[in-house]
This record gives structure tokens, C-alpha cells and sequence, in this order.
């Protein structure tokens, strides 16, 4: 299907030790996903979904317990340091907190020279002409370089630590939640400009976020998370306009709509539909993660964990859909009906592709 | 800003200060006067005038004479070799020990930081000088062994404060972005960890060299370091406490200089600290060189004539007239205006920088930051807060509740969540203010029925940090209606929560609303609950109101640039693949606020205008207000959505 896969993500398992006593807290659970040359994954789930732990875990800042990490074709599931080294021309990172991820004590010049010193032995000359090359690229003014962190907001920071993800031109960007500290204003200029940089430098992107219209906006698949398992994924028109798996409905209904007309209207319906399930008992050891939360759950969803599978009707979309719910076939013919009466205006480019 | 790459150095900087000055000036002229004492002593050490024994300062001795007739200068600047030896050879292996192991200790981890911090450990509960007193008995009269013993001792203390400053550090963002730009950890201590402690580990080494001083000076006291007649500061001051009856004037040259350099050492310790953060701090970016803060402008010029009503709304439960706040002698937030009907959701909607918490917050007369109310009337149930402690204090809690961003902050992590909803009902119920424990405790699961807590019972017995996010905003929650209020102000209340949860809360807070009939003004940032909660909204800009209006007609047709701009670049309404319509630059800081529209800078329609003079807020149609000079065009070509 994909031209080249830049990365491949197979059965990732990430587990934390919490203590002698207690078993490991595991993180992220058996999750595989691919990203092909030019592409945009959109990672979503809600905090404690494992979203950054995958992010972290490519970039080798977490230990992983299990699984395969391929990147171009490379094995780099426990990378040795050398080799991380000369991956990290190729694979970089732009963090969610601006404030903590750029060295308060150091120029912006210095900080952004960084990957040169180590990867290129070229002069103070050079490197400096990179480094205004690559800030005037963000829309930083050149004399940037020469001042400290503290003199910028938070939006022009993260401009900075773009900048520096991209001085080495790499192929993959783990983005872990790059928008979600900035304002609105600010907050479309950055994603714009991740949106630009991407075209003009065929970037791949790794796009973790919270916030499912954000991650819509940005990328070409989605793939939908929760407590460390993939719950859903597929083109990101598609999950967005109809989702098949309920927790990515609950998701997307949560949202509230910014149209006054719209959301009463989704409100009414939330209210006809009758409340909604609040989580009072813990989720169940084994069968399906969101079980105890779904309201459609019948037995087998709490014996049995669900495999990850193709949508049944999905080929009509385009195909690679793929959800982890035992009631897919049987539910999501009934959905589209409820669902496309509300989604359907709010969605209107979902043709274009 | 071309100054700010012409920065002086460290040197520079330090001397700047006059307390560095001075210390560096001191500093400097012990160690030349002593390190020359051959040419710079007036005699020798231990050259005798008998003819002039225990005598005061003359012209023959600057300083005077001891029992022996010695030049106490020349003593002096002999002596003091021995003291700035010591200092440095203390110095050295105290900083070398105490670097090395304590960055390897903080960032390695493991059984390296167990095997350092044991150790440390144990040498703290060594007696340091005792152990001194060994190496001088094992070598006698060596000094630079009881030395370098010392620094080996002092090294723990210097080992500690840097492992705990590199744990920290450690976790920074920046550490993880240099791991990935591939950084050896070398690397990454030498560039990222290490300067971040300058300062502290020079402020340390300050300190420990003072203490060297006096300890050097003490074993020479006790005859423990040069053996006399050959001169040190510590044997200067024996010499003087022996013949302290018949010449009191000896103790002075020999005790002054000691103490001298102590300060001086503790000075340069401060000011080379100051000056190394000054570099980066953002205090300096506060108050950047060259750049006055304009004096706060009088009311008159700076708060626009607002045309409508002046005086507070009868019919309103809340009525807020030309609030001002200042922080820091900085005003923040003027001239804003608004009311909250009995029953009603107002949304104040801006971005962060705009002052929309702060005028909740100044509503209730609780600005953060030192700052103040400083003009403006807030007038609640029909009277006037502002400027009342009296009244503020009978109305929070039950008349105006607040409820803020992060429930784990509202919630004091030492009690269970029962006790202290108990502690609020007592403190409401005034009626009767005996109220039973069982009658209070009765109120307390009420309260928590209320905001649809599942087994109210148990979860009353919890602490805090036993509830999840979307929990402890519940409790937080009820914790606003112990006192049964007429308005609840809301400083984004769901933030800080998941998707899932704060659709939660929100359908919970209309809930509520509809329950009890009180007033809800919700400050956020998100178009989304402001469609959802709302029935009016007030956008800010830059410590003003800049757009009032039902929420409907503000979605359909914004009559202000920035109302229209933030929602266009709202990712929810674009369509995906297409860039996002955004507004450019940012919102300005409180001090580089232009006289005119504050907007005009980032505004498309910018005209000359704009920003010829302060604009007032207009009402182009009924109960609707703009502050834009623009908004006749905008109501004629504006496009519905």
C-alpha cells in the first residue's frame, strides 16, 4: 500500500517498574503501527494511554519489554548507543513543553548548533549560517541565535525547538503533543508551519495528541489509543466522520462542537440516549480495555480481549481500517445512520480525498 | 536588540556589582601583597626591633610591633601565604571530589549513586577536625595533609547538593532533546548539566573557602600549623591573646584581616552567582537594558469612554463597572465592564496574557502576584465589593464560589476530602453554627451525590491524591457549593482534564445550574464550552474587553477582528489538509501596549486609524458591544458561518 515504510512499530510492549511488591505497570500493550515516507500518523488517546511512552520508546528514552522497532529498515528496538548516535541525524523530536525542553543557560545559537558539533565537523562559519538559515525557515528573526531562551514566549519557542529537530534534515519527527501548551492564535501557526515544513522537506511525522480535531487537522491516519492498546485506526477522515469503535465515538462525541447550534443539538441527543456510563469499577484484567466503560459491552467483551481487525465494510472507505471491538460487525452498520446526521455538516471536507 | 549579543562577560559583570568590586578588589591585593611579601614587606618576618616591643602603629610600623619587637605587617603578608595555600589546596580536591562524584552520582544512578551517597553518608558522621588532628599527629606540623584532608571532608556536602540539582536536571526536556541529537553523556554533562550549577557550585566553593580560613587560622591558633618564631594569621592571633593585658591594639591587625577576607569571599560568592544567572534569567527579559516601563497611564486617557450604561445594572446579579487591576504597579486588566444575570452562564474567552483570570480573580478581590483592584466597581447582590474586605469576606464561599483550573491545588493533600467539605459546611452554615457532626456529615454526601460521585461514603474518606483528575474537580466542585452560592466563577475548569472527563463535568455543571438557579462565569479558552455552557460571552484582548454578545450571535458573526480570527483558527471548523486561517505575531505584554487599538498590530483591517487613538467600545446593534472601528463594515460584509 505505502511507497517506503520509514517506520515499523511491531507488538510493542513498554512496562515500568512500581515497586517490589506490585506487578509492572505495563505502559503500552502489544501495539504495532507503520508510518511510510511523507506520511502523518496521529497518535490520540487520553493522558495514561501510552501515546508519549511509543514516542519515547522510538527515540530510545524508554526501555521497551517487548516487540520490534524498525526504523528504515534498521532493527533499532535496543539501539546501542553509537548507533542511536548516528540514527539521530535521521530521527528527531519536538517535545509538548517549550519551556523545559530548550537549555535555559544557553543561546539559542549554541542549542541549535548542537546536532552540527556532533554529526558534521564543519566551522564556526558554517554552522552559524546554518543556524540562521534554519531560524529564518521557522519565521525567526537572525538575531535569535544570539539570545537565551527566557527572552522568547512560549509559541516562538517551540518555533526554536522545531528548528532544532530539523537541523540535521531528518526523515522521521516524533512530534509528542507539539500544540497542546499553545494558544489558540499560536497553535495554528505552529501546526501551519509543521504542515509547510513537511511539503518542502518530505518529513514524516509521528504526531502525538490528546486532541482529536488537532491531530485530524495534521495527519493522513490516525490510530486511537486507550490504557496502552490500539483501539482503532484508519485514514483520518474516516475514523473522524465514522468512528467505529466506542470508545473512539465517546472520544469524539466528548468534544464539545465550537457552534453554539450544533452542540444543543448533540446535546439533545446525548440526553435521548441517556446517561452515560461513569467508571466506578476498574477495568477488567482481561477481555477488552474500555469494557467496563462501553456501553454496548456484553460478556465476551469482558472475558476476552479483542483483536485488532479489519472493519468489516471498510474497503468502501478507502480501506485499512482496522478496530479491536467484538461487536464491530454488528454495531457499526447501526452507527452510521445516528452518527452521519451530526458529523455530516461538521465535516465537509471528508470528500476531498 | 543588537545590544544583547554585545553582552560584557562574567569578569565584567561581576565587577559591576560594588559589593563584587570590592571583593575582588580585596581578594586580589591579599594575594598580591602576600604572594610579593618579599618585596612588598616593609622588614623581614622575623626581623627584631627590640627598641620598639608591644608598640601601637607609628611610621617606623604601620601596624605596630609585637612582644618581640616583629613588624606585625610584615608578619602579616608572610603569614597570609600559608593561608591562601591552604584555601587552595582545600579548594581544589573539595571541588574535584565533590563535581565529579556528585553529577556521577545524580545522573548515573544505580549502584554508583548508592555507593556515593553511603559513603558520604559516613563521612558526615565522621568529627571532621578530629580527623585533622589525626593527620596532623600521623604527620606532624604538615599542613598541606590536614588540607587536603579537609577538602576530602567538606566534599560531601558539595557531593549532595549537586546530586540532588542533577536529578532534577536530568528530567529536563533538554537533556532528553540532547540524548536525541545524539550527545555522548560526557557530553551532555559537560554542556547541560554542569552549567546550570555554576552558580551554585560557586556560591558553595565561597562558603567552604571561608571556613578553610578560619580553620587554617584556628590550628595555627592552637600551634598546630608554622611552627613559631615563622609567621601565620593564626599564630598572629595567639601571640596577641597572650600579651592581650598589656597591648589590646595587637588583636586588631591580627584578627581584621581575617575577617575581612571571610566577607569578602562570601561577597564575590553572591555577586558571581548573580551575575552568571543574569545572562539568561527571565527577570532580565522583565526589565531588558535600555527599556523604561512607561509610567501606568491616569484612568483618563487609558480606559475608553465605554457608551452604554456607566452605572452598575440593578437587574444583575453581578455587575462589574470599569474594573482596573495592577500588578507590580503595572496595570493588567482596564476599564472592563460586564454583568451576570441571576441564572446565567457568562463565558469570558481570551488568550493567556489577556487578563481574563485575572479579572475572576479581581472579582473577588484575590489578584495573585502582589497585584491590586485598582479602580472600577463590582458590584454583587447590590453591593459594591471592590475595595471592601468586609463584604468580600461575607460573600465568598456563600454568595461567590470559585472553582479553579487544577482540583489538586484546591484540595489540601493532608485531609480526606470529607473533612474538609465538612470544615466548609460548618463554616457556611450560619443559622446555626453549632452544626452536628452528624448534620454536617449528612451535608457531605449530599454534596457529593450532587456532583454525581459514585459511593459518596468511601470517597469521602479519601485523600486527595487517591481521586483521579476528573474526581477531585467533582469534589472541588462541591466543595464550591457548601455555601449554597449565588455565582460560581470557574477559572477553566476542565483544562487541565481529558476530553471524556470534561464533557463530565460540563454536562454536571449544567446540571447543577439548572438545579440550584445560580450564576456561572466561566473563564476559558476553549470555543467548544463556550458553545456548549454559555449563554453570553465576553472576548478579551490585552486587559480589555474587545467583543460582548450572545454566544449565538458571536459563533454566526463576529464583530470584532480577534473574535473572528480565533475562531477561524480553530482547527475543529477547518477542513484538514488546508492550512489553518491564523492570526499573526502575539499577543503584547502589558507594558508594550500601543495607545491605540491594542489588536491593530495583528489585525488584517488595520487602518490608520486604528491606532491613531484609544477605541471605545460601540454598540453597532442592540445588546451587542465591539470595541473596533471597523465594526459597521464588519456588520455589513461580515460572512455568516
Amino acid at each position: 500500500m505505502t511507497p517506503q515504510t520509514i517506520l515499523d512499530i511491531q507488538d510493542l510492549t513498554v512496562e515500568f517498574r512500581q515497586g517490589r511488591r506490585t506487578a509492572p505497570f505495563r505502559a503500552v500493550d502489544s501495539v504495532s503501527l507503520t508510518i511510510a515516507a511523507g506520511e502523518t500518523v496521529g497518535l490520540v488517546g487520553e493522558s495514561g494511554s501510552g501515546k508519549s511512552t511509543i514516542g519515547r520508546a522510538v527515540l530510545g528514552l524508554n526501555p521497551v519489554r517487548s516487540g520490534r522497532i524498525h526504523f528504515e529498515g534498521a532493527d533499532i528496538t535496543s539501539a546501542r548507543p553509537g548507533v542511536r548516535r548516528e540514527l539521530s541525524a535521521r530521527l528527531q523530536v519536538v517535545f509538548q513543553d517549550p519551556y523545559s525542553s530548550l537549555n535555559p543557560a544557553r543561546t539559542i545559537g549554541r542549542t541549535l548548533a548542537e546536532p552540527l558539533l556532533v554529526h558534521r565537523k564543519i566551522g564556526a562559519a558554517e554552522t552559524a549560517e546554518r543556524v540562521t538559515e534554519m531560524l529564518a525557515r521557522v519565521g525567526m528573526p537572525a538575531d535569535t541565535a544570539n539570545r537565551y531562551p527566557g527572552q522568547f514566549s512560549g509559541g516562538q519557542r517551540q518555533r526554536i525547538a522545531i528548528a532544532r529537530a530539523l537541523m540535521l534534515s531528518p526523515r522521521l519527527v516524533i512530534c509528542d503533543e507539539p500544540v497542546s501548551a499553545l494558544d489558540l492564535s499560536i497553535q495554528a501557526q505552529v501546526m501551519n508551519l509543521l504542515a509547510d515544513l513537511q511539503s518542502e522537506l518530505s518529513l514524516s511525522y509521528l504526531f502525538i495528541a490528546h486532541d482529536l480535531p488537532v491531530v485530524r487537522h495534521l495527519s493522513h491516519r490516525i490510530v486511537v489509543l486507550y490504557r496502552g492498546q490500539v483501539m482503532e485506526s484508519g485514514p483520518a477522515d474516516d475514523v473522524y466522520a465514522d468512528p467505529v469503535h466506542p470508545y473512539t465515538q465517546a472520544l469524539l462525541a466528548a468534544v464539545p462542537e465550537p457552534d453554539p447550534r450544533v452542540q444543543r443539538a448533540r446535546r439533545a441527543d446525548k440526553e435521548a440516549a441517556g446517561a452515560t456510563v461513569l467508571s466506578t469499577q476498574p477495568p477488567a484484567a482481561t477481555g477488552c480495555a474500555f469494557a467496563h466503560r462501553c456501553p454496548h459491552a456484553i460478556d465476551i467483551c469482558h472475558s476476552l480481549r479483542p483483536e485488532l481487525l479489519p472493519v468489516p465494510g471498510g474497503e468502501a472507505s478507502g480501506g485499512g481500517r482496522t478496530a479491536a471491538c467484538h461487536r464491530a460487525a454488528d454495531l457499526h452498520p447501526l452507527t452510521v445512520p445516528a452518527h452521519s446526521g451530526i458529523t455530516g455538516e461538521e465535516v465537509p471536507c471528508s470528500g476531498n480525498e | 536588540m543588537s545590544t544583547a549579543a554585545k553582552r560584557p562577560g562574567l569578569l565584567a559583570r561581576v565587577v559591576r556589582r560594588p559589593s563584587g568590586a570590592a571583593a575582588i578588589g580585596w581578594l586580589v591585593l591579599l594575594t598580591a601583597a602576600t604572594a610579593g611579601a618579599s618585596f612588598t614587606a616593609p622588614r623581614g618576618p622575623l626581623e627584631q626591633d627590640l627598641g620598639h616591643v608591644l608598640a601601637g602603629p607609628s611610621g617606623g610600623h604601620l601596624l605596630g610591633t609585637d612582644n618581640l619587637g616583629r613588624d606585625l605587617l610584615s608578619r602579616l603578608l608572610f603569614g597570609g601565604r600559608s593561608t591562601l595555600l591552604a584555601v587552595a589546596e582545600s579548594l581544589l580536591v573539595y571541588l574535584v571530589i565533590g563535581t565529579v562524584l556528585g553529577l556521577a552520582s545524580g545522573y548515573l544512578g544505580g549502584w554508583v549513586d548508592w555507593l556515593v551517597t553511603r559513603t558520604a553518608d559516613l563521612m558526615f558522621a565522621l568529627p571532621g577536625i578530629i580527623i585533622v588532628l589525626v593527620v596532623l599527629s600521623v604527620f606532624p606540623g604538615n599542613l598541606h595533609a590536614a588540607m587536603i584532608t579537609f577538602g576530602v571532608l567538606g566534599s560531601p556536602g558539595l557531593i549532595r547538593i549537586l546530586r540532588s540539582q542533577t536529578l532534577g536536571i536530568r528530567e529536563e526536556l533538554y537533556v532528553a532533546a540532547a540524548k536525541v541529537a545524539g550527545l555522548t553523556r560526557s557530553q551532555i554533562l559537560r554542556r547541560h548539566v554542569l552549567p546550570r550549577m555554576t552558580s551554585m557550585v560557586i556560591v558553595q566553593a565561597a562558603l567552604f573557602s571561608a571556613i578553610v580560613v578560619t580553620i587554617q587560622a584556628g590550628l595555627g591558633f592552637l600551634g598546630l600549623g608554622a611552627q613559631p618564631p615563622d609567621p601565620s594569621w593564626g599564630g598572629l592571633v595567639a601571640d596577641a591573646s597572650q600579651n592581650i593585658d598589656r597591648d589590646p591594639w595587637m588583636l586588631v591587625p591580627a584578627g581584621i584581616p581575617l575577617v575581612i577576607t571571610v566577607i569578602a569571599l562570601g561577597l564575590l560568592g553572591d555577586a558571581i552567582r548573580d551575575a552568571a544567572i543574569e545572562g539568561w534569567s527571565v527577570s532580565k527579559m522583565a526589565a531588558p537594558p535600555g527599556r523604561t516601563v512607561p509610567a501606568p497611564r491616569s484612568a483618563e486617557d487609558a480606559v475608553a469612554p465605554v457608551e452604554g450604561s456607566i452605572e452598575p445594572d440593578a437587574r444583575a446579579l453581578l455587575s462589574v463597572r470599569n474594573l482596573s487591576v495592577e500588578i507590580g504597579g503595572i496595570p493588567v486588566v482596564q476599564g472592563v465592564s460586564f454583568d451576570v444575570m441571576a441564572g446565567e452562564t457568562l463565558g469570558v474567552v481570551g488568550e493567556s496574557g489577556c487578563g481574563k483570570s485575572v479579572t475572576a480573580l479581581g472579582v473577588l478581590g484575590l489578584v495573585p502576584g502582589g497585584g491590586r483592584v485598582a479602580g472600577g466597581q463590582v458590584v454583587f447582590d447590590g453591593v459594591d465589593l471592590a475595595g471592601s474586605p468586609a463584604e468580600l469576606a461575607r460573600v465568598r464561599g456563600s454568595g461567590i464560589a470559585y472553582v479553579s483550573q487544577e482540583p489538586m491545588v484546591a484540595l489540601d493533600p493532608t485531609f480526606p476530602v470529607g473533612r474538609q467539605l465538612a470544615e466548609a459546611v460548618r463554616r457556611h452554615s450560619r443559622a446555626d453554627r453549632r452544626t452536628t457532626r452528624a448534620a454536617a456529615h449528612r451535608r457531605v454526601i449530599e454534596l457529593l451525590t450532587m456532583v454525581n460521585i459514585p459511593d459518596p461514603e468511601a470517597v469521602a474518606g479519601r485523600y486527595p491524591h487517591q481521586l483521579s483528575g476528573g474526581m477531585a474537580q467533582r469534589v472541588a466542585i462541591a466543595l464550591a457549593l457548601a455555601g449554597d452560592p449565588k455565582l460560581l466563577i470557574a477559572d477553566e475548569p476542565t483544562t487541565a482534564l481529558d476530553v471524556t472527563v470534561q464533557a463530565e463535568i460540563l454536562t454536571l455543571l449544567r446540571g447543577l445550574q439548572a438545579e440550584t438557579g445560580m450564576a456561572v462565569l466561566i473563564v476559558t479558552h476553549d470555543w467548544g464550552v463556550v458553545a456548549d455552557l454559555c449563554h453570553r460571552s465576553v472576548v478579551m484582548y490585552a486587559g480589555q474587553v474587545v467583543e460582548q454578545a450572545d454566544v449565538e450571535s458571536m459563533f454566526t458573526l463576529p464583530l470584532h477582528p480577534y473574535t473572528a480570527g480565533l475562531l477561524a483558527a480553530n482547527p475543529h471548523l477547518a477542513g484538514g489538509g488546508e492550512p489553518l486561517p491564523t492570526i499573526p505575531g502575539t499577543v503584547p505584554a502589558p507594558r508594550d501596549w500601543p495607545q491605540g487599538c491594542r489588536f491593530a498590530a495583528r489585525c488584517s483591517r488595520v487602518t490608520d486609524a486604528c491606532a491613531a487613538a484609544p477605541v471605545a467600545l460601540t454598540r453597532p446593534v442592540p445588546d451587542r458591544l465591539t470595541r473596533c472601528v471597523h465594526s459597521q463594515q464588519l456588520l455589513v460584509e461580515g460572512t455568516p458561518r
